[in-house]
């Protein structure tokens, strides 16, 4: 792909995604202000544990007692420049207690989401290749099945099982504490405490996106062009991974970039059940302790990752796809 | 219609899916009955596993009958699923006619406005919106429609965009009926079965939402369901499994059956597309 078609593309989908930003922003300050009650209330939480002096600042802040514009032009030109507000309960910026959460967060749905594909695309390309055999069955049976498990619930039954009963893995939190290790043991020890919450967390996608490879390599492996790389004497290996499997996989990336929301949305669940010390884990602390302020950062937050992850996933078919430029 | 249910009863997992749901309808008609106390209640010793002191599938952390609950649980379920499906419903074959049928420009911002819905995570969204206007049963049937919906718009649009160029469309304009009644009466009908299956799935979704809402403590405070008995389980899984095992079978059985209806559905609505499977 040439070097300026892709940074024209870069550049057209990064004003698109500025857009989308600037009304997620729009859409909390609206959030604030159509919530029932008086909105320095609401922000400060409504258990009455404010004190008037914080709600007093919290009003000045705000602008509240000027016009609804100005209010929302304080609201979104304060978001742009990286204030997201404070969290009364953690008495800390919203800005420092999401960055510090964020690569525990991202660490978990990569970690998934690399499973999800790694496994799901391998799974899907043995199933097409045994169409109707006992393989083939097992995991459309998967997919139907993991499609009808809540995410929470199948979290906790590894920990029942793999915790609890066999008690090979850790349960909850990230590392072993108090354990203090460093280089290569760190690493393991954090990987233990991945594996659950990442499986979980992949297991529903794994299974779609076998399905889903299943289905396009069938469909692939019929058209003329892999039956000219056959005549033309491709080895049959080749011609699986090279013809067939590169182009089914354009569906799958597609489908991986639509279900961003999704996976991100997940790791809000299965930081919950786990323990895990993420933004997923944040935003459940925050709703206890009524902290809107700080939940509506981390809904901006996770919105940006999306957007993110679905410029990865643009990126990553036109790498794929022989065909596409990114250019046009 | 014989012909419907003929097509509909060659899935078999479609019947099988169709009993289960009948049956989960039926556990939560007759839970008065079945339990006739509230699923608050106090009723015994807390944490007696299932089948001891007349608790069937246990008792919880304060002696309350977890099998009533699940069963109680079942309406709320149910209920939340079916009226948030029909207010999403509601939203997104609104905004899908009106953009499929009047096109240009009107198109373009119903497509945009869409589009923003599908970018923001749904799920962050929901619990956003739960929390911000105090979970209750209205709170969290609003917030399921207003995350639903786009996929909805996005299929009935493109039905009418397909339809409204159709020679009996034509005709009624010929004929100078109204709007209304060329988009309720012509157009809509026709475009009725992509519908009722994506619906038959949403109900399925909308109560896996419901189920995690609950889970995260969003639920309706006087409301007994589902996610709600698993998240009051999660911290004393290693004392009481039952606590959050049955009640994720609950949603499972559930969710099950209404994919599996939703196929059968698709299968008898449309069954050229199914002849090709």
């Amino acid at each position: 792909m040439s070097g300026a078609g892709l940074i024209g593309f870069l550049a057209r989908r990064a004003g698109k995604s500025v857009v989308v930003i600037l009304a997620i922003v729009v859409l909390n300050f609206m959030l604030i202000r159509l919530a029932p009650g008086d909105p320095a209330l609401v922000i400060a939480g409504q258990s009455g544990a404010a004190d008037e002096q914080f709600v007093a600042q919290l009003r000045a802040q705000f602008g509240l007692d000027r016009p609804v514009p100005e209010q929302l032009w304080i609201y979104v030109s304060g978001v742009l420049t990286g204030d997201l507000g404070m969290s009364h309960r953690q008495q800390r910026t919203v800005a420092s207690l999401i960055l510090e959460r964020l690569p525990a967060t991202l660490l978990l749905t990569g970690a998934a989401f690399l499973l999800a594909i790694v496994a799901g695309v391998a799974m899907g390309a043995w199933a097409a290749r045994r169409v109707g055999r006992w393989g083939d069955t097992i995991i459309t049976v998967l997919a139907l099945t993991f499609y009808a498990t809540p995410l929470f619930w199948v979290g906790l039954m590894l920990v029942l099982l793999f915790s609890v009963q066999l008690e090979w893995l850790p349960s909850f939190g990230m590392e072993t504490v108090g354990a203090n290790l460093t280089g290569f043991a760190a690493v393991a020890d954090t990987a233990k405490y991945l594996l659950l919450p990442a499986v979980t967390l992949g297991l529903f996608y794994m299974a779609i996106y076998a399905r889903l490879t299943r289905a396009s390599m069938l469909e692939v492996a019929d058209q003329d062009f892999v039956k000219t790389a056959r005549a033309k004497g491709v080895p049959e290996a080749r011609v699986q991974r090279a013809h067939v499997l590169r182009n089914a996989l354009l569906p799958v990336i597609t489908f991986a970039g639509i279900q961003a929301g999704q996976l991100i949305g997940g790791s809000i669940l299965v930081e919950t059940v786990f323990a895990w010390p993420g933004i997923g884990r944040l935003a459940f602390d925050a709703l206890l302790q009524r902290d809107y302020q700080l939940l509506l950062g981390v809904f901006l937050c996770t919105s940006i990752m999306v957007i993110v992850f679905n410029l990865i996933t643009d990126l990553l078919y036109a790498a794929v796809d022989p065909r596409v430029e990114v250019g046009g | 219609m014989k012909g419907f249910w003929r097509a509909f009863a060659r899935n078999r997992g479609a019947v099988l899916g169709l009993l289960l749901l009948l049956l989960v309808i039926a556990t939560g008609l007759l839970a008065p009955v079945l339990f006739p106390f509230s699923p608050w209640d106090m009723r015994g010793v807390p944490f007696m596993p299932p089948g001891e002191m007349g608790f069937l599938l246990g008792s919880d952390s304060l002696g309350r009958d977890v099998a009533a609950g699940i069963a109680h649980g079942a309406t709320v379920s149910l209920m939340v699923g079916a009226v948030s499906t029909v207010a999403a419903l509601a939203i997104g074959v609104s905004l899908g006619a009106l953009a499929g049928y009047m096109g240009g420009r009107v198109d373009d911002a119903v497509m945009r406005f869409t589009e923003f819905f599908q970018t923001i995570p749904s799920f962050v969204f929901a619990v956003v919106l739960v929390a911000i206007f105090t979970p209750s049963l209205a709170s969290i049937v609003v917030a399921i429609a207003v995350v639903s919906w786009p996929p909805v718009t996005r299929v009935v649009r493109a039905e009418f965009l397909s339809l409204r160029t159709r020679e009996f469309v034509q005709a009624a304009e010929v004929l100078g009926r109204s709007r209304t009644a060329i988009v309720f009466r012509e157009i809509l009908p026709n475009a009725l079965s992509p519908i009722i299956v994506l619906a038959s799935l949403m109900v399925a979704t909308a109560i896996l939402l419901e189920s995690s809402l609950s889970f995260l403590g969003l639920g309706d405070p006087n409301m007994m369901s589902w996610g709600f008995l698993i998240g009051s389980g999660r911290s004393v899984i290693r004392l009481a499994w039952w606590m959050s095992v049955f009640p994720g079978i609950a949603i499972f059985i559930t969710v099950l059956a209404l994919n599996l209806v939703g196929e059968g559905l698709n299968d008898a609505l449309n069954p050229r597309l199914a002849r090709q499977r």
